[in-house]
């Protein structure tokens, strides 16, 4: 047996599985996204119509996919950016000579990313009860009045939000904390030489030398946060007053819950449009940003 | 310059940071364990409670009782281990191959399995739903099993910490007369071992918490794994808090002791899969 | 992702692997575990479906068919309220339906257009046990579709008040309210205090349709035959109508006086407990809480609390003609088997005995003559609300049009938009909805009840 043989006999299993389960239903869906195909032509194929793009079209018109975008983006935009602070946060905590116990912190910081979603998101929901929550008890010793976490369309997603942050950086800090450590004392060790107060250090050694890590972790963030469904699915149902239903829970409910598969597989096909295009322009941006940094 | 001044103080400020941050993520897992252990009605109660007044292992007992906890701890182990045996499988082999078999068109094939990363999972599940169904296999544990025995992230690990393995000694072998299978199964699974033990933690982990795929394909409670039976309960019994606190710990518990087991090879594993960019 | 320009691996640190071998084993023993989770069992399995809380007391019933039927294994399968509508039709579009399941009787037409329910004229007239005539006609007839029928009606199910009488004499009043005006009244009366000591005249938890329905459905929608929360056939929403507007007012305004907090149910946290505490004086639900209430409260309480059918605007009102109902899915390989476990729920003797589990109303007449109805005082008042039930359009859309009336509702109850507004929102969004069956109405097609 030769190599080439060989090594598509190693492929073969992979291959098959991510051909049958992945890249034709992919395809399938763009078809499935020019017709309107729902229960009734589940029932019988003859209630099937090609109806090119007016599912996109539909889509576009429709307020709630609009909100529904609203809603994920800023799940995004301020997820991300929250999430990597504290990663970055305590990354660098966990990699100050300073700290004591360094191992049993890692691994009390990273716990909440292997836990399940839908068992966590359970705990915050209880913890943000309005009126039973424990948050609430613990503002109210501060004297603020209690907040409806979950109930309140302004809050909701502020909530899940937090949620979501508490249960991802620890993910990131792993990741950046590797990225810390990669980097060689020596410049350190220089800088104090220099005179050089730890914030000056930080600004001028470690951001730059941790600039790939980052851009790459903020990135994958990103791509991440846009995929928001469990967390409200049994936080808040997508309410109050569909306030936290995200891009993805509109496809679930259009697609697994109404039936109507060519309208969600339209929604599927933008969603994927919108983070392609963020991703990209991130990495563009990324990249002028390290050229600018190689100019003298 | 601070530093040296006061590193007591430079000190304090750290390990104290370190401390509070520990004890947000943490806890709302203790508190989850304490709410598991009080009697029905006591974590609502005004002012709220920390600890059980009287811990009792009752919300367990009712749990897997009445509630049929034990046939989904079982599906759910029965769900994550088929998936981690079949793409370890899956994945091992095919990065093995993407890393030190020469064929045509292996680079191009790999960047477009790469490029795959981008779609999004969620864009093939309808068809994949209407695909299933024709295989006759919704609502069957092949259906959740199936689109996770092979996994791009799984190849792409693989491939990366395969590269190391020296081709002099893949060469040796074949020299010898070895036929690839004896080389793949004698000389590169050992040296891939570290790398199979991170994978194997991966996918299982990922596999128990996955949600939204088995939600849609599992329409049957006999094979409910259990977030989807903890999401399921927790609609109709959402006021019974301490029951479905009980519910979270025994989803949660088993991969935490996993995790905390097999944390070299899981972080080990993080930081490797990492070194994308 | 971005790009792997073949960078060379990152070098981790690895520790010697001995002890991955017991993990191997681990693993490999919780897969051969769980295998043998499921014993064998040479009975023929009969899938059954419930939703929501009648699963907990059906199962109670099962094991006494179990012993008349020995060669039958009845599997029981409770879905959460909120999710069973749409796992009913995963599991049609899966190809993984039950052989028989509970389901509420304005689901049916779905269904049925679907192809998914077998048709029981022919069982019902072979059957010593069903006889039509001791059904409540007006429940006996969200049955049938296009003369056909498809599910025998297992309880009835009509939203009224739950009450707590101490609480109103309190108040000054010595009886529930007959109409609109004076239920607000006591509204007004029974709410007070501030905070977390806040008292609500009434819980409406805004993400349940079935009490704006029900006062909707108390409205008269005009002289056109048929026409009702939809019109012409039920091709068009017709929410922008004076009779929607008028019922959508009169609940808006109950959460804009502060007389029920503004929560859906899973922040109501325990409902009641709070009823008990004297938290809501009303409660506008269904039948199944007659059971809950009398579990829940503590028996000295038992007296303080009762039921009264629903005030309409001027004078006694109606409510929807709810309900479940058992149906066979054709695609059953046990319909002969399921039709006995139909038979045997259907017996006034069990439907007794499933009242007092759960408080649930049987459909026929002879059930509710005996002992456990008769001289229950808070049945009768479901009784008297039976005489006056109004069914809702039987379209395979109705469950989408209901969730979205809810929706705008809430939107209109936050106070984002005005009662104008979210009517007229309403039909634009029903409309669409309808285009579907609109255009298969028009091409003659055979699928539309």
């Amino acid at each position: 047996m030769n190599p080439p043989r060989a090594a598509w006999l190693f492929l073969m299993p992979a291959l098959l599985v991510l051909g049958l389960f992945f890249v034709l239903p992919v395809l399938a869906a763009l078809l499935l996204s020019f017709t309107d195909y729902d229960l009734y032509a589940l029932a019988d194929p003859r209630n099937l119509r090609f109806v090119a793009l007016d599912n996109y079209w539909g889509l576009l018109q429709r307020p709630l996919f609009w909100s529904a975008l609203g809603h994920t983006c800023y799940f995004v935009a301020v997820g991300v950016p929250l999430s990597m602070a504290a990663s970055l946060g305590t990354a660098l905590l966990l990699n100050s000579p300073l700290a004591r116990g360094q191992a049993f912190f890692r691994t009390a910081l990273f716990a909440p990313v292997v836990t399940t979603v839908v068992a966590v998101a359970l705990i915050w929901r209880y913890l943000f009860n309005t009126k039973y929550g424990l948050v609430n008890e613990a503002l109210a010793g501060f004297g603020i009045h209690p907040v409806d976490w979950l109930g309140d369309p302004h809050w909701a997603m502020p909530t899940i939000i937090l949620f979501a942050v508490w249960k991802n950086f620890g993910y990131n800090m792993i990741i950046l904390l590797a990225g810390l450590q990669a980097i060689p004392p020596e410049l350190y060790e220089a800088a104090r030489i220099d005179g050089a107060s730890a914030l000056r250090q930080f600004r001028h050694i470690t951001l730059p030398m941790l600039r790939p890590t980052l851009l790459m972790v903020s990135i994958l963030s990103v791509s991440g946060y846009f995929q928001l469904f469990a967390e409200p699915y049994v936080m808040t149902e997508g309410g109050p007053l569909q306030s936290t239903e995200s891009v993805l829970y509109l496809m679930y409910d259009e697609g697994f819950k109404w039936w109507n598969l060519g309208s969600a597989s339209a929604v599927a096909f933008l969603l994927f449009v919108v983070m392609f295009a963020v991703t990209a322009l991130m990495l563009r941006l990324g990249r002028r940003g390290d050229a600018a940094e190689v100019q003298p | 310059m601070n530093r040296t001044a006061r590193p007591w103080l430079a000190k304090a400020i750290i390990n104290g940071l370190l401390l509070g941050s520990a004890a947000l993520a943490v806890l709302p897992l203790l508190w989850m364990l304490s709410a598991s252990l009080m009697a029905p009605g006591e974590a609502s109660s005004l002012p709220p409670r920390l600890l059980p007044a009287h811990a009792s292992l009752d919300n367990y007992r009712a749990l897997f009782g009445q509630a049929g906890m034990g046939r989904y701890l079982l599906n759910s182990l029965l769900v994550a281990g088929a998936i981690t045996l079949l793409s370890l499988a899956c994945n091992v082999a095919a990065g093995y191959a993407f890393a030190k078999l020469r064929f045509g068109g292996r680079e191009r094939l790999f960047r477009g399995l790469l490029g795959a990363l981008l779609i999004p999972a969620q864009v093939a599940m309808l068809p994949l739903f209407l695909l299933l169904k024709y295989l006759g296999l919704v609502n069957s544990y092949a259906g959740v099993i199936a689109p996770g025995m092979a996994t791009v992230f799984g190849i792409f690990l693989v491939r990366q910490y395969a590269r190391s393995v020296p081709d002099e000694l893949l060469e040796a072998a074949r020299i010898d007369g070895a036929g690839e299978l004896r080389i793949f199964m004698q000389i590169v699974l050992p040296l891939l071992r570290p790398i199979v033990a991170t994978l194997a933690i991966f996918s299982f982990l990922t596999a128990w918490n996955d949600f939204m795929w088995p939600l849609i394909v599992l329409t049957g409670q006999e094979h409910y794994t259990l977030p989807i039976a903890l999401a399921s309960l927790s609609r109709e019994h959402w006021q019974d808090t301490e029951l479905m606190m009980a519910g979270s710990v025994v989803t949660v518990l088993p991969v935490l002791l996993l995790f905390l087991a097999m944390q070299r090879y899981y972080l080990a594993g993080l930081m490797l899969g990492s070194v994308k960019g | 992702m971005s790009a792997v320009r073949g960078r060379a691996p990152r070098r981790v640190e690895f520790r010697p692997v001995r002890r991955l071998r017991h993990a191997w084993l681990a693993l490999a023993s919780c897969i051969l575990l769980a295998a043998c989770g499921q014993a064998a069992d040479t009975r023929q399995p009969l899938d059954f479906w419930t939703i929501g809380r009648e699963g907990e007391a059906v199962a109670k019933l099962i094991p006494e068919f179990e012993k008349l039927h020995p060669d039958i294994q009845v599997r029981l399968q409770q879905l959460p309220l909120t999710a069973a509508h749409q796992k009913l039709l995963t599991a049609y579009a899966g190809d993984s339906t039950p052989d028989l399941s509970q389901l509420g009787n304005t689901w049916i037409p779905e269904l049925v257009a679907l192809h998914a329910l077998a048709p029981l004229d022919q069982r019902v007239r072979q059957s010593r046990t069903i006889d039509p005539s001791d059904y409540f006609a007006n429940i006996w007839a969200t049955n049938q579709v296009g003369g056909q029928l498809y599910g025998i009606p297992w309880y009835v199910d009509t939203r009224l008040l739950f009450y707590r009488k101490d609480l109103l004499q309190a108040a000054g009043f010595d009886a529930p309210p007959r109409d609109w005006q004076e239920w607000s009244r006591m509204l007004a009366a029974l709410s007070t205090g501030e905070g977390r000591e806040r008292r609500y005249g009434i819980l409406l938890p805004t993400n349940e349709f079935e009490q704006l329905l029900a006062l909707a459905l108390q409205q008269d929608y005009g002289p056109k035959p048929g026409d009702g929360l939809l019109r012409d056939g039920n091709r068009y929403g017709n929410f922008e109508s004076a009779g929607f507007k008028r019922a959508l007012s009169f609940y808006v305004e109950i959460f804009r006086r502060h007389q029920a907090p503004a929560i859906t149910n899973g922040e109501a946290s325990n409902p009641w407990n709070e009823f008990g505490r004297g938290v809501y004086a009303f409660y506008l639900s269904g039948p199944w809480n007659i059971g809950e209430f009398r579990t829940r409260l503590p028996a000295a309480q038992q007296d303080a609390w009762a039921t009264a059918p629903l005030p309409g605007p001027d004078g006694p009102g109606a409510s929807s003609a709810g309900g479940s109902s058992l149906v066979i899915f054709r695609r059953s390989r046990h319909q002969q088997a399921a039709w006995q476990l139909i038979e045997y729920l259907s017996q006034p003797a069990v439907q007794q005995r499933f009242y007092q589990l759960l408080g649930d109303m049987p459909p026929r007449r002879s059930s509710w003559a005996g002992e456990a109805l008769r001289n229950d005082a808070k049945a009768q008042a479901f009784r008297d609300q039976l005489e006056r039930v109004r069914p809702t359009p039987p379209i395979p859309e109705w469950e989408r049009i209901v969730n979205e009336m809810q929706l705008q509702a809430a939107r209109v109850i936050a106070g984002e938009v005005s009662v104008d507004q979210a009517t007229a929102e309403l039909d634009r969004r029903v409309d669409a909805m309808l285009a579907k069956r609109r255009w298969m109405l028009d091409r003659g097609g055979s699928a539309v009840p």
